[in-house]
């Protein structure tokens, strides 16, 4: 196999092609108190992220919308994730995530199954495929009634 | 690389164009010959801009090395060979789309840029409250956003001539739109995003029973067969250079001598004066009172040399070449199971927008990178195109004559990994 075959496989890694033909947490959430959408002007990826948070834990999390395979794996991974994490680790995983995906290094024993991304950093116009549900996530946090987008 | 020459030109009258070698003509292109991750590059991004053929390149230089001045104001020599060369440029494009005069031919920015001058002038003066615009359903962004902010400013209304789903415009509909509030037609010749030709001659006519003006986005035209701005009869026409050979940073509004006179200028500054005082100012005649400021020199004489080219490529030989690779792309690409091509109108050009059931456009576009293989992938600035059709983007290979049938091969082996990643 050739060197373009084995970037596109860390691409496209099986993880990721999972969970983009079967997102979980793909669902509204009646339940959510915070809300925000995202959109992502260069391929018109749309999402949107609800939330559940009690006493700064992330009690439950959804997401819906339509999107790349990249960005729908990562707000499939993003919401399985988070489900259960405080504000802190939360910060701790975006901070790692975004480090990730841009190829910074950083500290990833917490990363989990997250580390599928790696592959990103290989390909600089997928990156805000990938960060497009994180910056969403923030701007539910935040509850910023603008639309997050990656620009 | 071998291609199969036996397309014929469809009527070889005499005075025919040249005999047509593809690979005479890549070599033309020295861009073309790169590798792109170890692969020999396939570009099918033409809609988005086309490569630039080396006798444009030899004129930029040329230019540079040579002629360089300020135009209209020096009474020195380079000054007189560089104000000869961007003048002569514009009689080429005058005489490439049929003008009837050169100074109908106004260097501009970008079509972009052309249209915001129609918008900004015309449409300010002409368009009040209570009045219409009528742009199509298949509009580039660049053709429907400079007349919203104007209907916005003057409380007028926006109508949109709708399409059906294989992507044409109803004409019907169309009929049905004009009314004597009505002030102005805007629609695209070519739509960048299906690849429709639209029966731009019927709806000039059309507008024109009515005593309506016209504006034709040809951004995407231009490149694929001559234009006739006469016999269209249009009021306005809109080109941009970097998608028809020709350096980025230059494009060219023509309009018709009569209505670019009766309307106000676009921007103030040098060259577009006849005199200033601070009491009054008198503007310069057609086509400098549109033409503030020092222009894009060198761009529009690289403009003037694109348009050499291409008429020496010939009209014959660009419609015969890229209609061969049209077919042969559509009939291959049908083939693919999953696959489905966005706009199927009748009249097409060179453009073919597919999406792949299960994947999206965005996923396509980075695996056939991979094979060098480019292709753009989005929206393509035609978000309510996107909207019709119920997607979110579509992939988009679109053809230039330097194109092959090998290449098409290539794109047909990159879909089937696609479809094979994602299976
Ligand atoms: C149909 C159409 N109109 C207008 C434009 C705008 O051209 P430019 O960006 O060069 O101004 C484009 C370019 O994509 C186009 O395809």
């Amino acid at each position: 196999m050739s060197d373009e075959v084995s970037h596109l496989n860390d691409l496209y890694e099986e993880v990721i092609l999972d969970h983009c033909k079967n997102p979980r947490n793909f669902k509204a959430l009646p339940e959510a108190n915070r809300k925000a959408e995202g959109y992502n002007p260069l391929c018109g990826d749309k999402v949107t992220v609800y939330l559940k948070l009690e006493d700064e834990v992330v009690q439950d999390i959804s997401f819906e919308g339509i999107g790349c395979a990249i960005s729908t794996a990562a707000a499939s991974l993003m919401t399985e994730t988070l489900k259960g994490k405080n504000l802190t680790e939360v910060e701790t995983l975006f901070q790692g995530f975004h480090d990730l995906v841009t190829g910074k290094g950083g500290e990833t024993s917490q990363m989990g199954k997250l580390m599928v991304f790696h592959g990103v950093s290989e390909f600089p116009v997928r990156v805000k495929c990938a960060t497009l549900v994180w910056h969403t996530l923030q701007a539910a946090l935040q509850q910023t009634q603008e639309p997050a987008t990656t620009e | 690389m071998k291609t199969d020459q036996q397309i014929a030109p469809p009527d070889s009258s005499p005075g025919a164009d040249l005999e047509f070698d593809v690979e005479k003509i890549r070599e033309d292109f020295p861009i073309l010959k790169q590798k792109i991750y170890g692969k020999p590059l396939v570009y099918l991004d033409n809609a988005a801009t086309t490569q630039k053929p080396q006798v444009v390149m030899d004129t930029i230089h040329h230019y540079y090395v040579t002629d360089n001045a300020n135009i209209h104001r020096g009474v020195h020599c380079l000054s007189q060979r560089a104000t000869e060369a961007y003048e002569q440029a514009r009689v080429k494009v005058q005489r490439f789309i049929h003008a009837a005069e050169s100074r109908e031919i106004i260097f501009v920015r970008s079509a972009t840029e052309a249209i915001n001058l129609v918008a900004q002038t015309y449409g300010r003066k002409q368009v009040q409250a209570g009045d219409e615009v009528i742009v199509s359903a298949m509009e580039h962004h660049s053709n429907i956003v400079p007349w919203q902010m104007l209907c916005e400013e003057k409380g007028a209304t926006l109508r949109v001539i709708p399409m059906n789903d294989e992507g044409e415009l109803l004409l019907d509909e169309y009929e049905k739109l004009l009314n004597p509030r009505t002030r102005l037609v805007a629609v695209v010749h070519i739509s960048n995003a299906l690849g429709t030709i639209n029966p731009i001659q019927e709806i000039i006519e059309r507008a024109h029973q009515q005593d309506i003006p016209v504006l034709v986005d040809g951004a995407q035209a231009a490149p694929h067969f001559e234009v006739d701005v006469q016999a269209l009869d249009c009021d306005f026409y809109a080109v941009t250079g970097h998608k028809l050979y020709g350096p980025t940073g230059v494009g060219i509004l023509y309009g018709k001598a009569d209505l670019l006179d009766s309307m106000p200028p676009f921007q103030g500054g040098g060259e577009m004066i006849r005199s200033v005082t601070f009491e009054k100012t008198t503007y310069n005649v057609l086509p400098h009172k549109f033409e503030a400021g020092t222009p894009n020199i060198v761009g529009g004489i690289g403009l003037g040399a694109a348009v050499d080219y291409v008429s020496e490529v010939g009209w014959k030989n660009i419609a015969a070449q890229e209609r061969e690779l049209l077919l042969y792309a559509t009939q291959q690409l049908s083939a693919l199971s999953g696959l489905r091509i966005i706009g199927t109108a009748k009249e097409k050009a060179s453009i073919l927008s597919f999406v792949i059931e299960g994947v999206h456009a965005h996923d396509v576009g980075t695996i056939l990178d991979q094979e060098g293989i480019a292709v753009r992938t989005g929206h393509h600035c035609a978000q309510p195109v996107m909207d019709r059709f119920q997607i979110p983007a579509t992939a988009r290979a679109s053809f230039a004559f330097y194109n092959t049938r090998e290449e098409i091969d290539v794109l047909v082996k990159g879909i089937q990994r696609v479809i094979e990643v994602f299976k």
